[in-house]
């Protein structure tokens, strides 16, 4: 028999209530193998303005590649305590910051293996239903093959990839623009 | 390699736009370009977990987060939580929130002019056990103003939020009450496109869990998205 999913709805400007016992900003515990970066950003809204009320989560895999879940079945090995969630609330200037590693090459579609990547979920008031995008990583020549980057158009791919802070050791700049120039590629999954 | 199962995409009229003109919010909040279709892969399927280390013992329970009772009218929420498949999604986790009986957020934004409940906090969470049933202990939110439109008023609701198994079957929704009569009037609840989707988001009375001289009994069923019966990615 099939049941049909229960809509959605949007978390509101109160979502701190029921989510803030499980913010975590920090991906990454000491001794944990590969390369740190903190991704840090804002969002705006359609008029340009800071989004005070946004969570930003994400999931992503370990340096190596591998899900902390059972679905990844790939003899690879699994970093030990890495979970791969990040929940963080934006401040009132619509900044966020979440100190992660930089993921590893996990599989895609066709076996082809996908460039370093972050999924991530957004969830605000006025959003009924959460928007679904991706974090790239500068400087990768496997941006380039990327079975997902090569589905947007060549000039909207700049939106997924995160921008390298000059000056800065491990510093990465990714914003989420609701609406408008530099709008952000969302996702229908 | 091993091929990926990918999930349904939602039914029609089940979810709602990101753009709803009548709810003011969603106008410079919705994206205006097209989404781009991503076909599933193995950092869709995948998703966090989460255990019972990561749940405390009272945690389903919102009336006794306080040294005293909160005010109002207390009630006991269960329901299962299913997939398209009919098959209940076992060890979950749910979060929750919501207004006090009066209609007021224990949050600085919140500045209803409606009490504050020093005994009620409004937040909770549980996991569901091996059958997909879950249960909390609260107590029946109160509706307040929003200035969405002229006398724009929240029908009383409770937020409800699940990972299920997977970054697709993420979901938050709400919960509303039996009999409410400013449902027909709210451009949130109005957003699922679909009114037999729209009257799923509507708990049902539940005689049998209403304990005598203590709680009302109601029932909440979530569906979480399934997955496709052919593999995605080959």
């Amino acid at each position: 028999m099939s049941l049909r999913a229960t809509g959605s709805q949007t978390v509101g400007p109160y979502f701190h209530l029921g989510f803030s016992w499980l913010y975590v900003d920090k991906l990454a515990g000491p001794g944990m193998s590969g390369e740190r970066v903190t991704i840090e950003g804002r969002v705006l809204d359609g008029d340009g303005k800071p989004v005070g009320d946004a969570m930003i989560e994400i999931w992503q895999a370990d340096a190596h590649g591998r899900y902390a879940h059972p679905g990844d079945e790939h003899d690879k090995p699994l970093e030990p305590g890495f979970k791969g969630f990040g929940r963080v609330a934006t401040d009132e200037n619509g900044v966020f910051r979440l100190a992660t590693i930089k993921p590893g090459r996990a599989p895609g579609p066709g076996g082809q293996p996908q460039a370093p990547h972050v999924v991530v979920s957004v969830f605000m008031r006025g959003l009924l239903k959460h928007l679904v995008t991706r974090i790239y990583f500068p400087d990768e020549p496997s941006n380039a093959d990327d079975p997902v980057l090569n589905l947007v158009e060549p000039p909207r791919r700049s939106t997924l990839i995160a921008k390298t802070v000059a000056g800065s050791e491990g510093l990465l700049e990714w914003n989420v623009i609701l609406q408008g120039e530099g709008e952000t590629v969302f996702f229908d999954v | 390699m091993a091929e990926i199962t990918g999930y349904r995409r939602p039914h029609w009229g089940t979810q709602p736009s990101y753009l709803h003109p009548t709810y003011g919010s969603s106008q410079r909040r919705s994206p205006t370009k097209p989404l781009v279709v991503l076909p599933h892969t193995l950092s869709e399927v995948t998703g966090p977990l989460f255990g019972h280390d990561d749940v405390g013992p009272n945690d389903n329970d919102l009336t006794r987060q306080h040294a005293g009772d909160p005010i109002g009218e207390r009630m006991i929420l269960t329901g299962r939580v299913l997939d398209e498949n009919s098959r209940p999604v076992p060890f979950t986790l749910i979060e929750l929130w919501q207004s006090n009986a009066a209609g007021r957020y224990r949050h600085k934004v919140d500045q209803h002019e409606a009490p504050l409940d020093p005994n009620f906090t409004g937040g909770g969470r549980t996991l569901t056990d091996a059958d997909g049933r879950y249960r909390f202990v609260t107590i029946k939110p109160g509706a307040y103003p929003w200035r969405n439109h002229h006398n724009a008023w929240r029908p009383a609701h409770i937020h409800l939020s699940l990972f299920g198994p997977s970054f697709l079957t993420r979901l938050v929704t709400q919960m509303y009450f039996p009999g409410d009569p400013l449902l027909p009037f709210d451009p949130i609840f109005n957003a699922i496109p679909d009114p037999i989707a729209r009257d799923r988001l509507i708990a049902a009375f539940d005689w049998e869990n209403t304990t005598p001289e203590h709680a009302l009994g109601y029932r909440f069923d979530i569906v979480l998205r399934g997955r496709d019966a052919t593999p995605m990615e080959r």
